[in-house]
Formats: C-alpha cells, sequence, structure tokens
C-alpha cells in the first residue's frame, strides 16, 4: 500500500520517538509512506491566529504536492492534519489561495494516521503481526481537539468519542478503559506562553485517567504527547499531588506488540520513563 | 488577569459589529445566547470574559472592549464552542479573527506571551521553511522573559538535549523560496 507522508516539524525533533515508531510500524505492515518532496510548514496555531490567507496558503503548497503524487496523504500531528483539511476544503470549494494555481484536482483523501491505520490497513492486518499480545496493559486512549474537531472539516461521525485508537489498542491485546475525555483539550498550545492554564488542563486529564484506572495515556499527536509528559513536575507541583503518568504514542506499543527491537530506544526518550510500568506488566 | 471593562450604558455599535462580522465571515447576530459555547469550553477559569458574553458584546458593537479582552488569547483553539453551537457561529474563528485584529492593530493587551510567541513561530518558519523549535522556543523565551526566563527554560531544554530531542541545526529546505513569497504576498 502506497501513501502519500506529511511528517509535520515536530517529528524531526521534539517527537523523534513517534517518526521512529511510525516509520518501523509502517514497515512492518507493509505501507509505504512516501515522504511529500520538499513539504514545509503547516502554520500551526500560529498562522491562523495571524492572517487568515497565510492560515491557508502555508498547508495548501504541499497540498499541491500531494494533488500531484495523487496519493492519499496521511498525517501523523493532529494539528497538521487540522490545517491541512482547512486548506483542502477551501481549494475544493475553489477558493482562492496565495501561491496556489487553479488546477487542483483533489483526487485524494487527507487522513490522520490513527484513523488510517484502523480504516483503511484494519484489524486482520494489524492482529496478523501481532506477536506480543499487550495483556495487562490498562489505557485509555487520548485524541485531542483536533483530529475530530469541527466535524464540518474533518467529517468525524462522532466527534467526542472516536475509536479507533481504542481499536487498535484492543487488538494489541490491551485493557481499553472508557473515560469521558478522549477529546478534551490538554492545553499544548498555551505551554509556554500561559503555563499554568496547561497544568490545569493536564491535571484534569491525569485525574480522570487515574478514576478510569488506567495505567498510561496513549495518544496519537505530538503535540498533545510533549505536553503531557514534559511538565509533570510542573504540574504536580501546582496541583500538590505526584503525578507519574506513562505517556506513549499508539505507534511505539504498536511497535511493543509488533516484536520490533527499537521499542527500548524510543522510550528511553520519554520524561516519564514507561519501561518500569511495561517490566511490571511483563510486557518488556 | 485584567477584567475588561463594560460600561453601564451601552450604546450599541451596529458599525463595529458588521466589520467583525465581515472579516470572520461568521454570523455573529445569530447568537441566542444559549451559553452551550461557555458551558463546553475547557479554559472560562482563566478567561475575563466567558464566550457568550464576549458574543453578546460583540453583537453590541464593544469591539474595543472585545479586543482588549484576555479572552482572545486564553482560547486555546479546540473549537469545541465551534462543533457546539446551535446556530453554527464558528466561535473559534471569530476568536482568530479577534487576534488577528489585536496584532495587526497593535492593540495593548495585558496577555503579552501569546503575540511574541505566534511572532517568534513565524518567523522561524518563514526563515527555514519549516520551524526550528530550538530557535523558536529561545527567542521566545528571551522576548517575552528576558534572561530570567531562559534560565528558567533551560533545564527542560537541557534534558530534552539528553533525549535526543532537540535537532541544533536549523531544517533545510528547498522550498524554502516559496514560503517567503507566501508572507510576502499576504503582507501586502
Amino acid at each position: 500500500m502506497e501513501v502519500s507522508y506529511y511528517p509535520g516539524c515536530t517529528v524531526e525533533s521534539s517527537a523523534r520517538e513517534y517518526g521512529e515508531s511510525v516509520a518501523a510500524v509502517a514497515r512492518i505492515l507493509g505501507i509505504d509512506l512516501k515522504e511529500l518532496a520538499d513539504w514545509t510548514c503547516c502554520g500551526a496555531a500560529s498562522a491562523h491566529a495571524t492572517d487568515d490567507m497565510l492560515a491557508l496558503a502555508l498547508p495548501a503548497r504541499n497540498l499541491e504536492t500531494a494533488d500531484k503524487a495523487g496519493l492519499d496523504l496521511v498525517v501523523p500531528c493532529a494539528a497538521c492534519y487540522s490545517r491541512l483539511k482547512h486548506a483542502d476544503k477551501a481549494l475544493r470549494s475553489s477558493e482562492q489561495i496565495e501561491g496556489v494555481g487553479d488546477e487542483y484536482k483533489g483526487d485524494f483523501s487527507i487522513k490522520h494516521l490513527v484513523d488510517f491505520i484502523w480504516e483503511e490497513v484494519g484489524e486482520k492486518a494489524i492482529l496478523e503481526k501481532v506477536k506480543k499480545p499487550l495483556g495487562g496493559l490498562k489505557a485509555v486512549g487520548y485524541y485531542g481537539c483536533l483530529i475530530t474537531r469541527p466535524p464540518r472539516i474533518t467529517g468525524a461521525r462522532d466527534p467526542d468519542n472516536p475509536e479507533s485508537m481504542d481499536n487498535i489498542l484492543e487488538t494489541l491485546g490491551a485493557e481499553v478503559k472508557n473515560w469521558s475525555y478522549k477529546t478534551d483539550c490538554c492545553g499544548a498550545e498555551h505551554v509556554l506562553t500561559m503555563p499554568e492554564v496547561a497544568w490545569k488542563l493536564i491535571q484534569k486529564l491525569f485525574d480522570m485517567a487515574e478514576e478510569a484506572e488506567a495505567d498510561a495515556i496513549v495518544v496519537a499527536c505530538p503535540m498533545c504527547q510533549s505536553n503531557l509528559d514534559t511538565h509533570q513536575a510542573e504540574v504536580s507541583a501546582q496541583a500538590g499531588k505526584r503525578y507519574n503518568v506513562p505517556v506513549f504514542y499508539f505507534t511505539e506499543l504498536m511497535g511493543l506488540a509488533f516484536g520490533d527491537p527499537s521499542v527500548e530506544k524510543w522510550l528511553a526518550r520519554h520524561f516519564v520513563d514507561p519501561r518500569p510500568l511495561l517490566g511490571e506488566k511483563g510486557l518488556l | 488577569m485584567t477584567v475588561a471593562k463594560i460600561h453601564e450604558k451601552i450604546i450599541p455599535k451596529p458599525s463595529l459589529r458588521k466589520k467583525i462580522e465581515e472579516l470572520s465571515g461568521q454570523k455573529i447576530s445569530a447568537c441566542f445566547q444559549c451559553e452551550k459555547c461557555t458551558n463546553g469550553c475547557p479554559v472560562t477559569f482563566a478567561m475575563d470574559v466567558v464566550p457568550h458574553r464576549l458574543m453578546r458584546m460583540l453583537q453590541l458593537g464593544l469591539l474595543d472592549e472585545a479586543l482588549r479582552s484576555d479572552t482572545i488569547w486564553v482560547c486555546a483553539s479546540c473549537e469545541t464552542c465551534t462543533t457546539r453551537c446551535p446556530n453554527d457561529i464558528d466561535i473559534a474563528h471569530v476568536m482568530d479573527t479577534l487576534r488577528q485584529l489585536s496584532q495587526r492593530e497593535g492593540i495593548k493587551t495585558a496577555q503579552k506571551s501569546a503575540p511574541i510567541f505566534h511572532s517568534a513561530f513565524l518567523s522561524s518558519l518563514r526563515r527555514h521553511g519549516r520551524v526550528h523549535e530550538p530557535e523558536m522556543a529561545v527567542v521566545y523565551t528571551l522576548r517575552s522573559g528576558g534572561l530570567n526566563g531562559l534560565r528558567k527554560q533551560a533545564g527542560t531544554g537541557i534534558a530534552m538535549f539528553r533525549r535526543g530531542k532537540i535537532k541544533l541545526l536549523p531544517p533545510r529546505v528547498s522550498a524554502g523560496r516559496q514560503v517567503k513569497n507566501i508572507f510576502k504576498k499576504v503582507k501586502k
């Protein structure tokens, strides 16, 4: 299976383990991720807060490349995914976007990686590759804001209750806990500018994951992962309660269940080391 | 936190309501104050004006007050309000429009850090075609908190570097010129 792939800026640095685990899992599943030639930044949160045209033109120049390739476009970051979908919607309704010609065919779809793996690769193909089921690992799936919202852009059937990641984790053998916070905001946008606001949102997610009796939170976005994983000391200090919650990328857990040898290298980059938990469960 | 001041006696200014409706492309007058946006908003605890009140202010044309509120910067762009509005008002986009206006008009706001962040982010993106995370973070931290701010963030930076999460060299992209052109044209 061949698809276009838009990695996004973080996958090269702060979310390196995400990029590496995505590549490993794709290789195992036989997906050929064709990195979009010469891709550039989507503008993330700053372009849409600054100028409407900038917020469309930055992602649109990548869509032109994807359009020429004609393959479905897979995106691992929720923010990039959202910006690319906004621009795609505008191009499809023939809005004029700076720097983009009018030959846009739009003969491809844009999918977030987690939906792509569940909907296009599917349960059977995943199950075939599972060597070490993740029995005993209790986890909640956390999707964040932009994989599903707003549904007018994403096409999400149930924006408050996405299920693709839960389904993947169950296929891997994990015990997926139900909770109502799958798409509540983690405040990643405020980490640098209003940290005390972000800490409060993060704390809520940790408390609710604990109430759901999960040992770990599983994410599908580099912003969510770094926000939840990096600042647990600060969150604990503000809350007056100590948090030590492992936060996995879903692709890391796929790699673990598939028996990929690089798993430990990815996990060693986390701020909260998930290896003791996995050791306890006999999974590492 | 500043609390946006609303005078007791309000004289509605329909022209300002129309201005923000045109800029945002959203029919703000359709808001009937059901408060779904406010009830779903995860960050009202840090806002001086909750979302449905901000919409009411815009209906009355209290644009200056809206632009000076903390709310437009506290909004985390989570899109919950937009998803739930029964009148299909893209409230998150109205927040964007207000942030854009505020930056364009150089409005003095109590929330200084968010505009500094956006400018640090976009200048790194403009320079390299992709965002060079460490450069963006250092420029933002210096501009918003000076050397003291940088000292406070240094621990996280070093911890990230040790984990291989910081790429010292900026990204090299041959489409850099196209990105610079986008910025140039949009500025006009």
